[in-house]
């Protein structure tokens, strides 16, 4: 049995090794070569396809993208987007009036990407585009196109939902649907590669030019998925997506919710899944240092054995993690809180960027005292890392100017950060104690952020 | 007419639909064949050893090249044939291509490239420009030097001097579509190559060296490029010749395209440089005097070099009349990839050495550096001596004799000196050698069409310049870790290829029996509307409506011995060559229907769709029946040479540039200086494109070349670590402006006039002068620095958090 998903409408039922990509078999199979590759990584856009759930519509990227993620699901690329009768898409005819395409290579993405936003009544071009790459018009062009098709009725047969039925059914052996069935699986096979968002593994794949049987695809695991609150509680299953928690984090801890705008881009966070980005370990993802500052508990389980512990504990060295072969992360929570967190993101760009550093710091302040501290960093070390010097530091401290100025020389005790391509190893140490003073002007509500900053 | 109109690009209507074709998207028979390199990981050595077996027996592996196939390994470079293919055994640097797979499918030939093992006996690398300097490692047998009057004794006299020094960062094309190729194999040996090239005459040369047949025997067609930015013109050379080799051995057809962290390891990028520089001025802000030393990073290989560093040297002083100055410059050689032709090709960096010694003396002197700006500026310009457009030199036929093929590149080492069959079309606009004149040039050229004093006038009023300067420094006053910057910068681009014989483009024009029109010309289109501009010009001179011109894909079949579509001279050169053919062909008809008309010959007039003499007509169509009953040839090729512009590039004398193109834009900033972090509030830009052949293909050059400017100044970086290789390969280390990152306010307007000198429609080039008014950008994140301390913030380019961060504490005095 294949894959079954509708493409551009008409189902397919597709036996493909699990690891081709998405973008290879529209272009090279099937010779839909409208979807383009620019950089093969999930960083340009290039290849976006409009990909339709019972969730609704969503912008993915084809290239990081395997095809049995797609099990049950509609896609729709760019030659789908105009009419059956060749009728174009108001966001296509925009395209043409505004001068939205000069070399036109990335184009088709930025169609579907509109097409979606547009479908979907999104209005915040600058981000639902952010991972749309143009080198050609500088973009304002394209703006003026979202804009003059945004009131624009959606045409009739963008409408994918009703024909999902058309796939639905059972699914393969490789994507459990419950988490028991994961548990067994991946107990049975703990070299197995878990697959679910592919934003990191694909490139494995893509980039990494790897093998990665025995895999399991988890986009069918009905247990992991989904974000629960209770009165003391916000529980996030491992399968969640960035977009997913963002609305959550938007109530609850607005700069974390600014901190997931920034977090790649729409295709990006359509995939992304808040447990990978914790289980792949890496010292540079953004939801581990928030986290971590909002006190976060991981649940890992293995088989039908399930623990606990603090988040910061599960990294304990660069490439290492405090995870058994087999087991893997079911979920993880945090407690209910005062908002007290900031997140603060620093790249070379601000959007759809790997940060150099990542600070979030979460300070509880009671009669003018320091009386709880949780500051934690990506890009500072090895693994999302702790600030303990700095904590210990302020703690006990009023809070005051003077309190944070003295506290600032404990972050050399606390991060000896590397230098690479993104940042040397004395800006980060500087900025990381900048960023301690910016989140002394900002909790006090003082203009902390540029992008704050109105023409 | 269609010229002047605010067309949309041609293929928009195929772009947005994704049914417009490049190299990739060409269907190709089944048994088509992909290629792959296996490259270089150290820097600088001799290849000891190279085990290819497990490449050989990689799943789909059809054939594996490594140097050691060849007895005479193909050359790839567009200038001093330094380029082999595949290495020779020494190894140039982190990223040279070893060996080919020649493979069934492109992941097979990915997978299989990855097997290959190199064993090294390693050298200590040449990387930086102090290394460079130090060993002696350069292209040329020393520094070029432009001078002009005496600096030395300028300087002595001044009242102030300063010295300083910038270092300017290169920058990856980061085109869309990546390199690619596609070589077709004919009958009797001959191939067809589709390449993603603006040069098809260079890959159409290459290739038939490095196969061993004529030029005829080679034919190279590109409909379209997914960006070409400079990143075209010779980096596509290798594909098309390992596609056209492997097509041949093979007898299939052969497709190869770059995996993007390849494109960016293999593949030359924008020069990065460092500019130092000493300058005399007075209290006024008036430069006396200006040394300049361009120590400029080419890599490995010349490539295009020396052209791209003498382009730095001719825009050093970019829109300022120096008294005296002097240019030292030199081309270093490292173990880097070979840069490469961008965007300017060489112009920013120049221009960015001035612009840093204008900002430098401002802050000396504690004024306005737009006002000191000003005072430096070139004399404008006389009214135009309006000179009435007239038939053109373009129905001459006689081209420049080559004597080799290998001139068709910008690279070319050949000729040393350009001042050709040029000078005859008129007296060299040029003074004599070295006079301190005002209103000349650096290298002796005189400023004639200068217009930046009253274009600036306009820019200061629409950007409401003064008050927004008060502004930002009220905001600045009053707040201590946000501050803003301001800055108003111009423009003055030179227009010509400075190699005197590429200035010449030809083209060929068919009507046919039912009056639709098929147009071909030696320019490429890679997103600058070039096709759509020159149809319209081919549509106004018959007379007709857009939709009757076809547009069609560039062909060294159809117009032999093209010069790349570069130095923004698409328009102004393919537009007259097209202009030539058809009004040949609009002369055959007039004298065909002129007695119907009961006019002369000279009195028809095509417009409307009809052809008329006073109240007499026909339609289009019927006069081209008549014609073809008459057995008149409907079919005619044009061609254009420049005039005027002669160029000694060794003495650095003469005329190199048919005209200016100017422009000149403010841009507001805000910093953060906690964290260097910044982003632009607003842009407004007032740019000449003088009568423009289609305003909203123009607007879209201005607007996507400032922001690509501004990439290049602020979040660009390009980053090698200490053994040479190149740590920021993909977009997700290597960041070009996203959709947010473009100003805020972001007005852009043209200036209303028209060239004064006789340019197809009085128009002006427009792809690469706009890209150094991001330049303001730079000036104004200088600007912001400056409000933090008292002391120069000396700011470093490209301008990222970090550097913003550091020329904060430099204002500030600390370390």
């Amino acid at each position: 049995m294949g894959t079954r998903f509708i493409l551009n409408g008409v189902p397919q039922d597709v036996t493909e090794a699990p690891t081709v990509t998405l973008l290879d078999w529209l272009r090279e199979t099937r010779g839909l070569t409208g979807t383009k590759e620019g950089c093969n990584e999930g960083d340009c856009g290039a290849c976006t396809v409009m990909v339709t759930d019972e969730n609704g519509a969503r912008a993915l990227n084809a290239c990081i993208l395997f095809l049995p993620q797609l099990e049950g699901k509609a896609v729709r690329t760019v030659e789908g987007i105009a009419g059956p009768d060749g009728a174009l898409h108001p966001v296509q005819q925009a395209m043409i009036d505004h001068h939205g395409s000069q070399c036109g290579f990335c184009t088709p993405g930025f169609v579907v990407s509109m097409a979606v936003a547009h479908l979907n009544g999104a209005r915040d071009f600058d981000d639902q585009l952010a991972g749309n790459l143009c080198r050609c018009t500088g973009y304002a062009p394209i703006i003026r196109a979202a804009e003059a098709a945004a009131d624009a009725p959606v045409p009739d047969w963008m409408d994918d939902a009703g024909a999902l039925e058309e796939v639905a059914g059972p699914v393969p052996p490789y994507a459990p649907e419950t988490a028991d069935a994961l548990a067994e699986w991946y107990a049975a096979n703990p070299d197995g590669t878990l697959v679910a968002g592919a934003t990191d593994v694909g490139l494995w794949v893509t980039k990494g030019l790897r093998d990665l049987a025995p895999v399991a695809f988890l986009n069918k695991c009905t247990g992991l998925k989904g974000i629960t609150v209770t009165d003391d509680t916000i529980r996030i299953g491992a399968m969640t997506t960035l977009t997913d928690l963002l609305p959550v984090m938007a109530e609850r801890h607005p700069s974390f919710a600014e901190l997931i705008r920034r977090y790649g881009s729409v295709q990006v966070r359509n995939a992304a899944t808040v447990g990978g980005n914790i289980a792949n370990g890496s010292p540079i993802g953004d939801s581990p240092p928030a986290l971590i500052a909002l006190g976060a508990t991981l649940h890992l389980r293995h088989g039908d054995a399930r623990r606990d512990l603090p988040l910061e504990d599960f990294f304990l060295d660069y490439g290492r993690q405090d995870r058994a072969p087999g087991e893997f992360v079911e979920a993880v929570s945090v407690p209910v809180q005062p908002d007290r967190l900031r997140c603060y993101k620093i790249s070379k760009r601000f959007d759809q960027d790997i940060s150099a550093l990542c600070g979030c710091f979460n300070l509880t302040v009671t009669d003018g005292i320091v009386t709880g501290a949780r500051i934690a960093f990506g890009g500072m070390a090895g693994i999302p890392k702790r600030a303990a010097a700095v904590e210990a530091a302020l703690l006990g401290k009023p809070w005051t100017l003077d309190t944070v100025t003295a506290a600032l020389p404990r972050f050399a005790e606390d991060f000896t950060p590397l230098s690479d391509m993104r940042a040397s190893s004395g800006y980060r140490l500087r900025t990381a104690q900048g960023l301690l003073i910016r989140y002394f002007h900002d909790i006090s509500g003082a203009p902390a952020s540029v992008l704050e900053v109105a023409p | 007419m269609t010229v002047q109109k605010p067309l949309p690009h041609d293929a928009a209507p195929l772009h947005v639909t994704g049914a417009a074709r490049y190299v990739d998207d060409i269907p190709v028979p089944a048994n088509c064949l992909h290629l792959a390199f296996g490259l270089s990981t150290i820097a600088k050595g001799r290849l000891s050893g190279l085990d290819l077996e497990a490449v050989r027996t990689a799943p789909g592996v059809v054939a594996v090249l490594s140097g050691a196939d060849f007895e005479t390994i193909p050359d790839c470079s567009p200038s001093a044939h330094d380029e082999p293919l595949l290495s020779d055994g020494t190894i140039h640097y982190a990223g040279q291509p070893l060996f080919m797979v020649v493979a069934d499918t492109h992941l097979n030939a990915r997978k299989a490239a990855a097997l290959g093992r190199a064993t090294y006996a390693e050298e200590p690398p040449i990387l930086s420009i102090d290394e460079a300097m130090a060993a002696g490692s350069i292209f040329e047998d020393g520094p070029r030097i432009y001078t002009k009057g005496d600096v030395d004794a300028a300087l002595a006299a001044s009242p102030h001097v300063i010295e300083g020094r910038i270092e300017i960062g290169g920058q990856e094309h980061f085109y869309l579509e990546g390199q690619s190729a596609l070589a077709l194999p004919q009958e009797g040996g001959d191939m067809v190559v589709h390449s993603s090239s603006q040069h098809p005459t260079e890959i159409q040369h290459k290739v038939a060296d490095a196969l061993g047949v004529p030029m005829n025997a080679v034919r190279v067609e590109v409909r379209r490029m997914g960006g070409g930015f400079g990143g075209k013109e010779s980096q596509g050379n290798h594909l098309a010749i390992a596609c056209a080799i492997a097509a041949a051995r093979t007898g299939r057809p052969c497709k190869m395209r770059y995996d993007r962290d390849d494109d960016f390891i293999i593949t030359g990028k924008r020069h990065d440089a460092r500019i130092t520089y000493r300058a005399g001025f007075g209290d006024d802000g008036r430069l006396t005097g200006v040394e300049f030393t361009h120590l400029i990073r080419c890599g490995w290989a010349m490539d295009l070099s020396l052209p791209v560093a003498d382009r730095a040297m001719l825009h050093a002083d970019n829109a300022y009349d120096l008294p005296a100055a002097r240019i030292t410059s030199h081309r270093l050689k490292t173990n880097t990839q070979s840069a490469t032709a961008f965007r300017g090709f060489g112009g920013p960096q120049g221009m960015v050495g001035i612009e840093r010694v204008m900002d430098h003396v401002a802050h000396v002197l504690g004024r306005d550096p737009l006002a000191v700006r000003r005072t430096n500026y070139y004399p404008e310009a006389r009214a135009a001596d309006g000179a009435p457009e007239g038939s053109i030199s373009g129905k001459k036929k006689q081209g420049a004799v080559l004597d080799t093929a290998d001139l068709a590149g910008r690279g070319s080492v050949r000729v040393e000196t350009g001042t050709g069959s040029a000078t005859r079309f008129g007296a060299v606009h040029s003074p004599g050698a070295g006079a301190a004149k005002s209103g000349v040039t650096p290298y002796g050229m005189e400023v004639e069409d200068f217009i930046l004093g009253a274009l600036t006038e306009q820019l200061v009023e629409t950007a409401d310049y003064a008050a927004r300067k008060a502004a930002v420094a009220e905001w600045n006053a009053a707040h201590d870790i946000l501050k803003k910057g301001i800055a108003l910068t111009p423009v003055k681009f030179g227009i010509s290829f400075t190699l005197t014989h590429l200035n010449q483009a030809g083209a060929l024009v068919h009507v046919y029996q039912d009056g639709s029109v098929h147009m071909n010309h030696g320019g490429t289109e890679m997103g600058q509307g070039l096709f759509q501009k020159v149809a319209q010009v081919a549509a106004s001179r018959f007379g007709l409506p857009l939709d009757r011109v076809k547009i069609t894909a560039t062909d060294t079949g159809k117009v032999p011995n093209t010069s790349a579509t570069a130095a923004s001279s698409g328009s102004d050169l393919n537009g007259m060559a097209v202009k030539a053919a058809c009004d040949e062909i609009c002369a055959r008809i007039a004298e065909v229907v002129a007695p119907d008309l009961q006019a002369e010959a000279a009195q028809v007039v095509f417009q409307g769709g009809m052809v008329r003499a006073g109240q007499a007509e026909m339609r289009f169509e019927e006069a081209v029946q008549k014609a073809y009953l008459s057995r008149v040839s409907l079919s005619a090729t044009g061609f254009y040479k420049t005039p005027k512009i002669a160029w000694d590039r060794i003495a650095g004398k003469g005329r190199p540039f048919f005209y200016f193109a100017y422009g000149a834009a403010c841009s507001e900033v805000v910093i953060d200086t906690l964290t260097g972090e910044n982003r632009i509030l607003r842009t407004d830009i007032v740019h000449d494109c003088g009568a423009s052949l289609n305003p909203a293909l123009d607007i879209g050059q201005i607007e996507g070349g400032f922001v690509q400017g501004a990439g290049w100044l602020t979040m660009e970086e390009l980053v090698w670590d200490a053994t040479g290789a190149l740590k920021t390969h993909a977009p997700s280390t290597y960041k070009i402006p996203a959709c947010s990152d473009r100003p805020r306010i972001f007005n852009v307007a043209l200036w209303a006039g028209e060239n004064q000198e006789e340019t197809i429609y009085r128009s002006k080039a427009v792809g690469e002068p706009p890209f150094m008014l991001g330049m303001s950008v730079f000036s104004a994140l200088a600007d912001a620095c400056s409000a933090c301390g008292p002391h120069f913030p000396d700011l470093q380019a490209p301008a990222t958090a970090e550097a913003v961060l550091a020329a904060v504490h430099r204002a500030r005095g600390a370390a």
